[in-house]
């Protein structure tokens, strides 16, 4: 298993998710100029601030070479993950329905949130049973999701009741496509991989692309588990 | 010909920055103000001005999120 981790100028948060991937497969990083993404299984479009954000977050990244590729790649079926600014750079490419949109209160947000699995018939998300809950950060400007006529099936995962960082839609945190293989959410799994930071829930994310069989029950023991205020 | 391109959030979205202005004016003494809504201007140079809309629904705007007008500068 190999992930292929996107890397524009202005990404910030490409090493985390490279080190979070390697956790489960190989990884290498995937430069903005490059044409093919060197036979990868699985591509993780990152943070940052791609292009510097100039006209709207994530409309000049959709552009470069790279992307060019992973839209092929996403059209044939690759599993691709975008997280935050790479949320927003799906959508841009058209991979992901809807828009992100400033933050309703119009500030930073940057604090861990519960969200809430509601499909778990995804590649990033089968590792998981649907109603699980995961302690993940978010940390973004334009995170307040909108997508007029999204389908509940393409909700994939949802802030928990009363957790919404941001106004979005729906209590939306991450949607998937049609077909399922493309996953775009805003808090930030590779920032939750392991216990030191607060949470390890993120990493099943990256663990169910890896490891297509549901892992085992006692695995799966502790996740959920809304730590006590 | 020298274009230019003014974008809105589309009717309907919710715009946080026309709302922040909007409560702004009326803290300066300014009375009667409404309805405040806070876009981008884009001007541009252009061999063929009918390919303007065509920039603004690929890249300039976002058709789901903003409106946007073509005017000649």
């Amino acid at each position: 298993m190999k992930f292929g981790v996107v890397r524009f100028p202005g990404s910030c948060d490409e090493i985390d998710a490279l080190l979070a991937c390697r956790r489960f497969g190989d990884a290498e990083l995937l430069w903005h100029k490059e044409r093919d993404l060197g036979g990868v299984d699985a591509v993780v479009v990152p943070g940052g601030f791609s292009y510097g954000d100039y006209l709207r977050a994530g409309a000049i990244a959709r552009f470069s070479p790279l992307m060019e590729a992973v839209i092929d790649f996403a059209r044939a079926g690759g599993p691709v993950l975008g997280i935050c600014n790479g949320f927003q750079v799906l959508c841009e490419a058209g991979l992901l329905p809807g828009a992100l949109l400033p933050n309703r209160s119009l500030r930073f947000v940057c604090r861990q949130v519960q969200v809430l699995v509601e499909n778990p018939d995804t590649p990033f998300t089968r590792a998981c049973e649907k109603g699980d809950l995961l302690s993940v950060p978010v940390k973004h400007t334009t995170g307040r999701y909108y997508a007029p006529g999204i389908l509940e099936e393409q909700v994939v995962l949802r802030y928990a009741p009363g957790q919404n960082p941001n106004g979005a839609q729906d209590d939306i945190a991450g949607v998937c496509n049609i077909e399922g293989n493309v996953l775009g959410l805003m808090p930030h799994p590779e920032h939750a991989v392991n216990p030191l930071t607060g949470s390890s829930d993120g990493s099943r994310l990256f663990e169910s692309v890896a490891v297509p069989e549901a892992p085992a029950s006692a695995e799966r023991a502790g996740v959920g588990v809304v730590p006590a205020a | 010909m020298r274009a230019r391109v003014l974008i809105r959030p589309k009717k309907g979205i919710l715009d946080p920055q026309g709302q922040a202005v909007e409560q702004a004016l009326p803290a300066l003494g300014f009375r009667g103000v409404r309805n405040v809504h806070v876009g981008r201007l884009i001007e541009l140079d252009v061999d063929d001005p009918s390919e303007v809309p065509e920039m603004c629904e690929r890249l300039l705007a976002n058709p789901l999120i903003e409106d946007y007008e073509v005017v000649e500068a």
